[in-house]
């Protein structure tokens, strides 16, 4: 459960599968830019740019950095060290796994309690 | 659109750290909000497993997920579209104590490879999640999970032809 490189190959090509996905590359190409710059030059919202972020991030084709209250988004992991990225990449997968978990989670709440209520009546 | 809506109705989003604590060790912890018996059972029911382990955005298919959750048992995901060129991840169950403690074996690479430990502590009806990952030696770990370097280069490949693609419609447009 550990190695995945035919996988994130998988996840390379997803990413590369959507149009903006593929314009914000091509802008990232030319300059680094921040997921609000991305978002109104895409006409999109912050939350819906941030996904399309994340995605391409996942892939491995963009590294974002947080500084002060903006994230900067920028081409591929070359310019990152490479430690961060690799430990980014971990936290980026997890982070996705748990967040799908969290999902999973609620549901299992939301049966325990109805099972509950059923049991009492 | 999809997005926003699905970001207002997440309940509150709790962290997720990663650190390396050691040359050989990698260690992920998070907190969710359930007891443990609940977080417990989303590990170890292969039906709830693959709802979680392959995040939609990872682009990835699992095509099958066996567990059998029982020192001594096994498990085993096979990945990818192709019937005929899967990837597969399998090993065994080392330890197996509910609602606190998992332990298993990550044998497709062959003998000696990494071992998992996955930890779940209750407190005040949340669960405090630490899972654990002790590599074989630092080179293994450094060419492991989402780091691989081949992949990494094969993504770079990719992305320098994508890049001579969009100069190329560039230029024309």
């Amino acid at each position: 459960m550990v190695k995945y490189s035919r996988a994130r190959l998988d996840a390379s090509f997803c990413a590369l599968g959507d149009a903006t996905r593929r314009g914000v590359l091509e802008q990232l190409g030319r300059s680094d830019a921040s997921i609000t710059d991305l978002a109104e030059k895409f006409h999109m919202t912050l939350a819906g740019m941030m996904k399309h972020v994340g995605v391409l991030e996942l892939a491995g084709l963009v590294t974002t950095e947080k500084v002060g209250r903006v994230r900067t988004c920028k081409l591929g992991t070359r310019r990152l060290e490479e430690e961060t990225a690799w430990l980014e990449g971990h936290r980026q997968l997890w982070d996705s796994r748990f967040n799908e978990l969290d999902k999973v989670v609620e549901k299992l709440k939301r049966k325990e309690k109805a099972n509950g209520r059923k049991k009492r009546e | 659109m999809d997005a926003r809506r699905e970001s207002e109705l997440a309940p509150t989003k709790n962290r997720t750290t990663v650190e390396r604590k050691s040359d050989r060790e990698l260690v992920v912890t998070r907190t969710f909000n359930a007891p443990a018996r609940i977080v417990f059972e989303a590990w170890t029911k292969p039906e709830l497993f693959k709802q979680w382990w392959v995040p939609k955005s990872m682009g990835m298919f699992l095509r099958s997920c066996e567990m059998d959750v029982r020192v001594g048992g096994g498990y085993r995901l096979v990945f990818g579209h192709d019937a005929s060129n899967p990837d597969e991840f399998f090993g065994r169950y080392v330890e197996v104590t509910p609602h606190s403690r998992l332990v298993w074996t990550n044998d497709e690479g062959g003998d000696g490879g990494p071992v998992t430990t996955v930890t779940f502590e209750e407190k005040g009806g949340k669960t405090l999640l630490v899972m654990h990952e002790l590599y074989p030696s630092k080179e293994a770990l450094d060419a492991a999970g989402t780091g691989s370097a081949d992949a990494t280069l094969e993504t770079f490949a990719q992305l320098d032809e994508l890049l001579v693609t969009l100069g190329a419609s560039l230029g024309r447009s």
